[in-house]
């Protein structure tokens, strides 16, 4: 058993059968954070380097976690404090580590295909961490791990993502997963952040109408308001912005059901999402996170295992 | 194929180890019994209905242990791992592993780190099956051994337990 890919560049080339195994593998790992000793010396021959070329909190932390508890060694990179800044090329700077006998890269660049391009050209094996507006594949795992456990499992769940779809990585590979083990995916929001053919190109469900789109859901996955990615004003102001689409209590209380309310973080509170509702009881924004290191450490064991095969 | 153990023999073996975990351990109270996934487990659970036999009324701890994170080959070939589940402390305990072949010693080195990820128990002790005493490639030997025997590398020996025998190919 093993992944039919020797990279993890994105949801989109993994088949089903690859998803249930890190899924599967991520709560074996689960339990292993449960213990005393939450280690395992899996990776203990394994060096990985953190790659970031944009900031990160959450992706970092869980992957330098994930890396620990796998006991591998670790290295940390960020773009502000390194030769960048001189003008060496992506391609010298990972070359450069790798002569240092690192064997695998954790990517994340605001440049999307900058993992697919490294892949080409370099042994290690790379997991991306999120490339531009292309993908963020451990965020789409550790999503549908949560809903998995939330809910039972993934297939005919109707699960919708609400705002900035244009701009978000998260969105792109969840739609890519949650297709691809059998739920049914409907993306909302303002239609000047929803890409104009995304129903014809990636068969998803659209809708301008947050009450419609969170009356028709078993799950509403909240995606951040990315102001940084935004050149143009694509909404006249936040809290315009906050009452056509944020997600209020009152919002969830007239629904005849009750919804499970995700986010990827970092919360824009009082914008994509109302405090009370990020922090209430169907919220599992605090158990993603738990998550993403228990799939992190599944997709490194995963791939790290399959080196020898490449 | 040859067997090694029939139904009835395969039954008195496990009813034996059973009453020599009791006639070693005065009491059950600081002993725990760990199958290793995912035969050991098989042969954990007929024992453990056995010793319930033995002694009704007796709280006996009995948790499950996958050893796949733990593995030395893990770059040679990927295995899935299985559950986990030892829901007691394991501190100052007696534990028993119970597997269902010894045959190299790899799968019980492996164990043996794992369970020190739990605690520090006071003794381990192993309990196998069947120990196929030649071809051991680490210094491991079973305390509890329901059957020996000799092999060669190219033989298996397989627990069938729908048929309820140990079979030799």
């Amino acid at each position: 058993m093993q992944l039919s890919t020797k990279h993890l560049l994105g949801i989109k080339d993994l088949t089903a059968s690859d998803i249930s195994l890190i899924l599967s593998t991520a709560t074996r790992f689960k339990e292993v954070l449960q213990r005393s000793v939450k280690k395992v010396p899996s990776l203990r021959d394994v060096t990985i380097v953190n790659l970031f070329y944009e900031n990160s909190t959450r992706t970092r932390i869980s992957f330098e976690l994930a890396e620990k508890r796998l006991g591998a060694d670790t290295i940390n990179f960020s773009a502000s404090a390194s030769s960048i800044k001189k003008g060496e090329t992506l391609l010298d700077t990972v070359n450069n580590i790798l002569s240092m006998k690192v064997d695998m890269v954790v990517m994340r660049h605001s440049a999307s295909g900058a993992p697919h391009f490294l892949a080409k050209h370099i042994p290690a094996a790379i997991i991306n961490a999120g490339d531009g507006i292309n993908e963020h594949p451990t965020q789409a795992l550790l999503d549908a791990l949560s809903i998995q456990e939330k809910t039972g499992s993934l297939e005919g769940k109707k699960v919708v993502l609400i705002g900035d779809i244009m701009h978000s990585r998260v969105a792109l590979s969840n739609i890519y997963l949650l297709h691809k083990m059998g739920a049914e995916v409907m993306v909302a929001g303002p239609p000047t952040l929803i890409p104009k053919y995304i129903e014809e190109a990636l068969h998803v469900k659209v809708e301008y109408n947050i009450k419609k789109a969170l009356a028709w859901c078993d799950v509403a996955n909240v995606l951040r308001i990315q102001l940084e990615r935004q050149n143009q004003v694509l909404f006249s102001s936040l809290r315009e912005y906050n009452l056509a689409y944020g997600i209020s209590k009152k919002l969830l209380d007239g629904l005849q059901k009750e919804i499970v309310i995700m986010h990827p973080g970092p919360i824009n509170r009082g914008v994509e999402i109302d405090s009370d509702v990020a922090d209430g009881n169907q919220s599992i924004i605090l158990q993603q996170v738990e998550n993403g290191v228990a799939v992190r450490m599944a997709a490194l064991y995963l791939l790290a295992g399959n080196r020898s095969n490449g | 194929m040859k067997t090694i153990l029939d139904k009835q023999q395969l039954h008195l073996a496990i009813l034996r180890l059973a009453h020599q975990f009791l006639e070693n351990n005065h009491s059950l109270h600081d002993v725990v019994f760990i199958g290793i996934q995912p035969r050991g487990v098989l042969v954990g659970t007929k024992l453990m209905d056995c010793i319930r036999q033995l002694c009704p009324g007796e709280n006996i701890q009995y948790g499950i242990l996958d050893i796949t994170f733990y593995r030395d080959d893990v770059r040679d070939e990927l295995h899935v791992a299985n559950t986990t589940e030892i829901p007691f402390s394991i501190e100052d305990k007696n534990v028993i592993l119970i597997d269902d072949v010894l045959y190299t010693g790899r799968t019980i080195r492996a164990a043996l780190d794992a369970i020190q990820d739990f605690g520090r128990p006071k003794k381990v002790e192993l309990c196998v099956l069947v120990d196929r005493r030649f071809n051991r490639e680490l210094p491991i030997q079973p305390d509890y051994c329901g059957k020996a025997i000799d092999t060669v590398i190219s033989q298996k020996v397989k627990v069938e337990w729908d048929k309820e025998a140990v079979v030799l190919y």
